[in-house]
């Protein structure tokens, strides 16, 4: 996948905590050995990845790694996605100056490019877009990931962006944002009795002031953008072309490879290329010819005979072998599942991944 | 497993009915909120158990049904304790509101078609959130005979306790902020004055913000930091919750000598192959490594002057009888008066 370089874009994505930011940097950095101009982006504060990467912080500009390990021949940046600088990035450069004031200074806009439902996915993609679209790096990898803590469910990364552009160009947008206009035309007395209940009481249970703020913040964008949902559907056509793949970040664990077969489903419903499964933290076992049950047995006669030291070490083993043993079911069960989709195994290092180093070990092992 | 100094336990949370579980993500927030409910239900309480993430965490780790968005019992305990299930949806959580207070009838219907219940429940900043809290905030108000009642005597509420499993750290402090937060775009109107009303519940001494977390280091930072925002916004945080502890006897395994180890290990019949030594033996070094790792995260735990309470990594998984066992460790731990 690396080598090809046709790829230009890898999105790691997967539930909290099971390794998105760790792969896709280990993967951005073993591209860059590979000779490519890689560029890693992260959604949330990777305070960690930061200092692996031996930079003090992470922000809306890529940033250079400089501690690369000798005789790399490409090279790597790496950046994090600054959700409302992104969004005034994109205000400001579609629009006049006078307009662009206005909009960033209305307190609907203020709260929604920092707390939308969907806004940090659909700014990430237009980040992605951006970044993407630089054509200056002439090979460019862009290694992009997300997080699941901010939305409800790993599935919002592919539904936000719509839901976002398709309520922009709503109806009920609409409605709210040019009353006077719609009001005009529609000529059944049914919906004028709808448009001016669901305008009463969203003005009662709203207040009538955010209602007026979203008619300017509506209006204002509506002059700019000219159609979000055309830009969200651009940034999906960008996914489903040839260059991009998708890695599906998964845990041994129940939860976590369920979400990784919805994961999965969706993808080839939508038409996205799916690259493969990366099962991180794999229980590794270092002494496979033992089994829990004679270890756990051994360590009784052992601590009865007083080799307590001894008796510890089987007892590590015993729980080291259960969940091994537990984790390879899983991941068998899983790939019987999905057959014909690449699934890659990475153990979990006893340390956190807190260097090059520890990158690098884990795109060896992503490497297979 | 590392357990905590004396003067670090919990001291059972006296007069506090909703607690509310955080920790960043695949932490343990559902499983540790899941098994405060059974210790509760256990001392013969009727607890509410809600989640608000769209997940259906509770009737994945209960292992029952699909939960409908209206209050169903999960499981039983002794002394007529139990535990009620509410996976909260803000759209139900919305029509049931505005029902209530403006009888709105078949303007529900309408409202949905125009997609403006859609705008409320998604895209209004906060609003969502206001929606999600209020409804909890509801069930706890609410009286055994339905009604809500300012000041109802203990004995009347529906409930005796709530456990929300609430969004994880990285949001936890705008979740519980909506009041102020909707206070700041919707300047009068209902969902102002629910929003009010929610922020004088959280912050009154009958709440508590418990944080789970792993003795890892961004799990742990996310802790430190979390409990700083918490603060910083007047709400009262409970215990942290140390989920997944491993089993750790080092200072009997620092002493393990490869001789000693193969001449043991054949002792009781087991084959002392060169690789199966030099395996146990890297295992260990390993788990020492964690160990160390782990005793340094908790000495910056322990420095957050806050209860500790720990949970030991089940290998088996966790089913019910896994959370049933939890619960009795947090009961054990002064999670529950
Ligand atoms: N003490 C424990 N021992 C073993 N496994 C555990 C323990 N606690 C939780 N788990 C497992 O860890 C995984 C994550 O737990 P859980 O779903 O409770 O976390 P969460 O914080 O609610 O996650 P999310 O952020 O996704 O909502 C689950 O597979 C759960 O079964
Ligand atoms: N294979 C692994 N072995 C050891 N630690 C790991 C491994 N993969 C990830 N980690 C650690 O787990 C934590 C969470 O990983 P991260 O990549 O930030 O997850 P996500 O981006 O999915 O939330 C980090 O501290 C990271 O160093
Ligand atoms: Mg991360
Ligand atoms: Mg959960």
């Amino acid at each position: 996948m690396l080598n090809d370089r046709h790829t230009r874009i890898v999105v790691c994505c997967g539930s909290g905590g099971v390794g998105k930011t760790t792969t896709a940097a280990a993967l951005a950095l073993r591209a860059a050995e590979l000779g490519r101009r890689v560029v890693v982006l992260t959604i949330d504060p990777a305070r960690r990845l930061a200092q692996s990467l031996g930079l003090t912080e992470l922000d809306n500009v890529p940033r250079a790694v400089r501690n690369l390990p000798p005789g790399t021949t490409g090279s790597l940046d790496a950046m994090m996605l600054d959700m409302k600088r992104t969004f005034d990035e994109v205000v400001l450069s579609h629009s006049t100056p006078e307009a662009a004031e206005q909009i960033l200074a209305n307190p609907f806009y203020q709260a929604v490019s920092s707390s939308f439902a969907g806004t940090q996915e659909y700014m990430a993609m237009e980040k992605l877009r951006a970044t993407a679209g630089h054509r200056r790096p002439a090979r460019h990898l862009g290694s992009h990931r997300r997080r699941h803590a901010p939305s409800r469910s790993a599935l919002d990364f592919l539904d936000a962006p719509k839901r976002l552009g398709s309520f922009l160009d709503g109806r009920f947008i609409r409605l709210i944002a040019a009353p006077a206009k719609l009001g005009g035309r529609a000529g059944l007395k049914i919906v004028n009795f709808g448009i001016g209940l669901v305008t009463k009481t969203l003005t009662t249970v709203l207040g009538g002031e955010m209602l007026r703020d979203v008619q300017t913040f509506v209006n204002a964008l509506d002059t700019m953008f000219g159609g979000f949902r055309e830009r969200a559907d651009l940034t999906y056509a960008l996914l489903k072309e040839g260059g991009t793949a998708f890695l599906v970040v998964a845990a041994p664990e129940r939860d976590a490879l369920r979400e990784a077969s919805y994961f999965v489903a969706r993808l080839a419903k939508d038409g996205m290329p799916l690259a493969g499964v990366v099962v991180n933290r794999m229980q590794p076992n270092a002494a496979r010819g033992l089994t829990a049950a004679r270890a756990l047995d051994a360590a009784d006669a052992l601590t009865e005979q007083g080799r307590t030291a001894s008796a510890a070490a089987l007892l590590v083993h015993a729980d080291v072998a259960e969940l091994a043993v537990r984790h390879r079911a899983l991941v068998r069960r899983f790939t019987a599942g999905h057959p014909g989709i690449p699934v890659v195994e990475v153990a979990a290092l006893a340390q956190d991944v807190h260097d090059v180093a520890g990158l690098r070990e884990i795109g060896a092992q992503l490497a297979g | 497993m590392p357990f905590a100094a004396d003067s670090l336990l919990a001291d059972g949370f006296p007069g506090v009915r909703l607690h509310v579980v955080t920790g960043k993500g695949g932490t343990g927030k559902t499983t540790v909120a899941a098994a405060l409910a059974v210790a509760l239900a256990g001392q013969g309480k009727r607890v509410l158990l809600a989640e608000v993430e769209d997940r259906q965490g509770i009737s994945q780790t209960f292992d029952v049904p699909p939960l409908p968005t209206t209050e169903v019992r999960v499981v039983g305990a002794p002394h007529g304790g139990e535990v009620i299930g509410l996976a909260v949806d803000p759209k139900a959580a919305l029509l049931e509101y505005l029902q209530l207070f403006y009888k709105l009838g078949r303007a529900g219907g309408v409202l949905e078609r125009f997609g403006a219940i859609d705008f409320a429940t998604t895209i209004a900043p906060g609003v969502r959130d206001v929606l999600l809290i209020g409804r909890v905030y509801e069930a706890s108000r609410r009286r055994l005979d339905k009604k809500h009642h300012r000041g109802s005597a203990p004995e009347d509420l529906a409930y005796d306790a709530i456990v929300l499993d609430a969004p994880p750290t990285g949001r936890i402090s705008r979740f519980l902020s909506v009041g102020s937060e909707v206070a700041g775009l919707a300047r009068v109107g209902p969902i102002r004055h629910q929003g009010d009303s929610v922020n004088e519940l959280l912050r009154s001494g009958a709440t508590r913000v418990h944080v789970v977390t792993l003795l890892e280091e961004m799990p742990v930072q996310e802790t430190v930091d979390a409990i700083g925002d918490l603060s910083a916004i007047g709400m009262p945080v409970g215990a942290v919750i140390i989920n997944q502890a491993r089993g750790a006897d080092t200072e009997a395994v620092a002493q393990l000598d490869p001789d000693e180890l193969a001449r043991d290990l054949r002792s009781v019949g087991l084959d002392p192959s060169p690789a199966t030594v030099a395996g146990l033996l890297e295992q260990v070094r390993r788990h020492g490594e964690r160990v160390t790792l782990e005793q340094k995260q908790l000495a910056v735990l322990e420095d957050l002057g806050r209860p500790l309470v720990t949970v030991p990594f089940v290998v088996e998984g966790i089913d019910l009888d896994a959370v049933t066992e939890i619960a009795g460790l947090l009961a054990e731990q002064g999670m529950v008066p």
